[in-house]
């Protein structure tokens, strides 16, 4: 903000304000599209709410599974958070190395075009990873879940291993592969931020590389990880393709390497194009479900990487 | 106890570029020693490489030796870590760490350094450390507050008693003063005259009154001309140094005449 | 200095003069120090190479799951790898290569995904994506027993993309014509009018907030929106899918292009008024213009992100089999829907390798799309940025 100019406001006292009509172009096309942005997303949450409402006010045993509306979304948003969740678990250590390695550990111009690579799997297309995710890296889950069901199958999570591997597990490894990208570009932003000053006050006390980096790089970085780790978990809350394709969906359950579960937004990818009626608002009303979960956690992600100004301390 | 510091044929790198050439040169223990020279001139480069801290620009190398009680710091198996626990420095700005309180700053290398400490060994070594930095009585009362709420002045006395907490036996300051108001200053330069009793400093200066007034012995560097490596153009007494050079450049620095 | 223990005498000191290794820290009582011998990296490099043919070994000789023996072989380097350099150079040095090792394993583990998605695709798509019977051809009227009689050898391979092409760049098209205006002259009142006030606040809040939608949601509020305006049968059209796809887009824009305007240096706006010059010629002559280069490249790295959208797609246009030129009327396709369909709706259920070919050349061509404009965008902001930018 402080690079905005302020311009010298015409004095209304002095002279008639001269209204140009280019700048009065400029000025309501800006104040006009500004406001178009405003009035979509009210209009995200108002049509949507619109079409949900049929489900959510709908009689208890009309709607699908005959426990209301409630009971048919629960299930499905603990297999999205369960999914979500473990991917994030999985990715950030990895993230979290990436971003230290281009950062701190390559030379500076192979870790550039590491970090032109890693924007790159950021946009493969989501479908893309799907087929992928199904047809070469399920099949290859199998006997790893084989292993897990023999030796760990007391843990409900690895009760009964699907022979498919197209399973919430697997799904969940995909989104962390798909998520990487974000905690690695975030973390390796900060990462490269800390002050120089903070590193060589470290090495000059006779820190290791590594004890360098955990007394001046990752405290100053720690908001920043988190707030990347928050923005790869609504990521994958939303993500869509990937989990459709790979996951065989079912009934919940809490074996994590069996088929069954699935996630709102795979849900409503199967199902929406031969959806009709009291199923479709069934469906809408899901999303609506989904978009207020991103949003909370889209809004605390926010709140952390702004805080990170005050933790900087940089002065 | 403190150690002596006997540079030999000292060349200095980055890349392709000659940084500084051919500086040999005597640095007494317990005495202060200043670098006084135009921007530019590799005053701050050879300091750095008193500890190896150079290393940390890509591409810096050196050629030639660096003796502390004769002992080679650039020997094949001496690594720089070890270096930095025995060469401390102070930089231009001060650098506490955001994130922790005063006392753990001022413990920060002593906690890198130790497999173990004790608590009472830490409150002594902290007070002691805060003791010889001049800043005990202004923080005693808060040495569980952040350590980047002082004023720039105590930052800087802070970064010292972090320095000294590690029992370094040399203690090198780039321009410890060039960001603080005139008190501030002051205040270091007291310290400095107190830290030598224990300590070989070694000081990189903008300030020639800086250099006049805390320093044993003085060196001017300088360089012929830009793209040019820097050198040692005069080392000796800050009396000599200051009253009757015997290098033209020196006195033409001294005097104002230039840089 | 007023602890007795703090200096001993000279002659009672037990080190060497030059013992580089023992510090004044280590005679500090209550103190256990922890010091560092130098050591050299080959060792790590050594073992690095040893614990590679491991891994191999246990996977071919031994017949182990590629991924077993990989973690097998990479616990075994870690647990080596500190044990030796804990008696090299200590423990901080072992601990120090032991993350090294971690970081170093964190990256290879990233490239292999990739390395193994981009080798799929290309593998599996390059037959089929760049044949102009694929290119050339719609869905239209092509059935499982086409996909039967090709496969039997009876007759020629029909179907192809030329319908998904052309929807994803007729709904891209019209995304791009939706969002870069609105972003764009949001962009310029953020930065050039709202100056910090209330509004421009808590539109930068919104845009914030508009980035975390979910790309499926998007598709709902447009089927929504036009379900509202033309009903329920007529709501399927390019229009609500290019709508969707604004959704997603805008943020992108809105915050490309307010960094890249941001960038521009005060003096030139300032300069510019001072010669009594309008604001609106300012901004249309001086301030877009320098940055042009880099709102040419933030946009293309918006159209990059969305033109692989299915999701919202999916829900907002439905599937068409055949060519529509018109967004208007109708569902059309799109190169990411039309893998998706292929992927798992095959035409033959009994003959799957035909729609799966087709599938993967759309992901191919999908994919070199989104390649090429990722490519493009830098080389704008590369080629055309200004001469005294920062």
């Amino acid at each position: 903000m402080t690079a905005t100019p302020t311009p010298a406001r015409r004095q209304p006292s002095s002279a008639k304000p001269v209204r140009r009509p280019g700048d009065l172009f400029f000025s309501s096309a800006s104040i006009g599209s500004a406001t178009i942005i405003l009035l979509t997303l009210a209009g995200v949450a108002v049509f949507l709410l619109i079409e949900a409402l049929p489900a959510l006010t709908a009689p208890a045993d009309e709607v699908s599974g005959g426990a209301g509306f409630a009971g048919y979304v629960w299930p499905l948003v603990v297999g999205t958070v369960v999914a979500s969740l473990v991917a994030m678990v999985l990715a950030t250590p990895v993230a979290v190395g990436i971003a230290l390695f281009v950062s701190h550990y390559a030379p500076r111009r192979l870790g550039q075009s590491i970090g032109f690579v890693i924007d790159l799997l950021a946009a493969v297309p989501s479908v893309v990873f799907g087929m992928w995710g199904m047809s070469v890296f399920a099949p290859r889950l199998v006997p790893l879940y084989e292993w897990l069901e023999q030796n760990l199958g007391f843990i409900p999570l690895f009760a009964d291993a699907s022979t498919s591997g197209r399973t919430l597990m697997t799904a969940s490894i995909v989104l962390a592969v798909m998520i990487l990208p974000i905690i690695t570009a975030v973390s390796r932003e900060v990462f490269l931020q800390t002050p120089s000053l903070h590193e060589e006050a470290a090495l000059a006390l006779g820190a290791t590389k590594w004890e360098m980096i955990r007394t001046a790089v990752l405290p100053f970085g720690m908001p920043g990880v988190i707030g990347g780790t928050m923005l790869g978990l609504g990521r994958a809350l939303g993500e869509t393709m990937a989990v459709a394709i790979i996951l065989s969906p079912g009934i919940f359950t809490w074996n994590l390497i069996g088929s069954g579960n699935n996630t709102i937004p795979a849900e409503i990818a199967l199902n929406f194009p031969e959806a009709a009626g009291l199923r479709l608002s069934e469906l809408i009303a899901a999303g609506l479900v989904l978009f207020v979960i991103t949003l909370a956690v889209n809004l605390f992600a926010r709140w952390i990487v702004d805080r990170r100004a005050e933790f900087s301390g940089a002065n | 106890m403190s150690k002596r510091i006997d540079v030999n044929d000292l060349d200095i790198y980055y890349g392709d570029f000659h940084a500084v050439k051919d500086v040999t040169m005597t640095i007494e223990p317990r005495s202060v020693t200043a670098f006084i020279g135009p921007s530019g001139c590799g005053k701050s480069t050879f300091l750095r490489t008193l500890n190896r801290m150079h290393e940390v620009i890509p591409g810096a190398r050196v050629d030639g030796e660096v003796l502390i009680d004769g002992q080679n710091l650039y020997a094949k198996g001496v690594d720089p870590v070890d270096v930095r626990r025995q060469v401390g420095m102070v930089f231009q700005r001060p650098n506490p760490f955001p994130t922790m309180s005063i006392k753990e700053n001022v413990l920060a290398g002593v906690r890198l350094n130790s497999k173990r400490m004790s608590g009472k060994a830490a409150d002594e070594l902290a007070e002691r450390a805060l003791r010889g930095a001049n800043l005990w009585n202004e923080v005693k009362d808060r040495l569980d507050k952040p350590g980047a709420g002082l004023s720039g002045g105590q930052q800087q006395r802070l970064c010292i008693a972090r320095a000294i907490a590690i029992q370094p036996e040399v203690i090198l300051m780039d321009e410890p003063c060039s960001a603080l108001d005139p008190i501030s200053t002051l205040a270091i330069e007291d310290l400095i005259s107190d830290l030598k009793t224990d300590y070989t400093v070694v000081i990189v200066t903008h300030n020639m009154q800086q250099a006049a007034r805390v320093s044993d012995k003085t060196g001017f560097f300088n360089l012929k001309a830009t793209g040019q490596p820097g050198e040692l153009v005069e080392y000796d007494s800050t009396q000599t140094i200051f009253n009757n050079p015997r290098e033209k450049a020196t006195e033409d620095y001294i005097s104002g005449r230039f840089g | 200095m007023s602890a007795p223990t703090d200096r001993r005498p000279a002659d009672r000191d037990p080190r060497t003069p030059d013992d580089l290794h023992h510090s004044r820290l280590d005679d500090v009582p209550g103190i256990v120090a922890s010091t560092v011998r130098p050591a050299s990296t080959r060792p790590a490099w050594m073992l690095a190479v040893a614990f590679v043919l491991v891994g191999l070994a246990l996977w071919q000789l031994l017949d182990l799951h590629v991924a077993a023996a990989v973690a097998l072989a990479f616990v075994g380097y870690l647990v080596v790898l500190y044990v030796v350099y804990l008696r090299l150079g200590g423990e901080r040095v072992a601990k120090d290569h032991l993350v090294r090792a971690l970081v170093y394993f964190a990256f290879a583990l990233a490239i292999l995904p990739l390395v193994s998605l981009l080798w799929t695709v290309v593998a599996q798509g390059a037959g089929r994506a760049f044949d102009p019977d694929f290119l050339n051809q719609t869905m239209n009227g092509v059935t499982g027993l086409n996909d039967q009689r090709y496969a039997s050898g009876e007759a020629d391979f029909v179907g192809g993309a030329y319908h998904a092409i052309m929807g994803t760049l007729i709904i891209t098209g019209m995304a791009t014509l939706i969002s870069v205006p609105i972003g764009m002259f949001t962009a310029i009142y953020l930065v050039e009018y709202g100056g910090g006030n209330r509004l421009s606040k808590s539109i930068r809040f919104f845009v914030d907030v508009m980035t975390g939608i979910p790309s499926i949601v998007a598709g709902l509020f447009a089927f929504a929106l036009f379900t509202q305006i033309f009903g329920i049968r007529d709501a399927k059209m390019g229009l609500a899918g290019a709508v969707a796809l604004s959704v997603l887009m805008i943020p992108t824009v809105v915050r490309n292009s307010e960094e890249m305007l941001r960038i521009v240096p005060n003096e030139l706006r300032e300069a510019s008024l001072a010669l009594g010059v309008p604001k609106w010629r300012t901004i249309a002559k001086v301030v877009l213009p320098t940055a042009a280069s880099g709102l040419a490249s933030g946009i293309t790295l918006a159209i990059a992100r969305v033109i692989g959208e299915t999701a919202p797609l999916l829900v907002a246009i439905g599937y068409a089999r055949g060519l529509n030129w018109n967004p208007l009327e109708g569902p059309m396709n799109t190169l990411a829907v039309y893998a998706y369909f292929m992927f798992t709706k095959p035409l033959s259920p009994a003959v799957r390798d035909p729609s799966l070919e087709r599938a993967w050349a759309a992901a191919l061509l999908l994919v070199l799309i989104v390649v090429a404009l990722n490519l493009l965008a830098r080389l704008i902001a590369k080629l055309f940025a200004p001469k005294s930018g920062r």
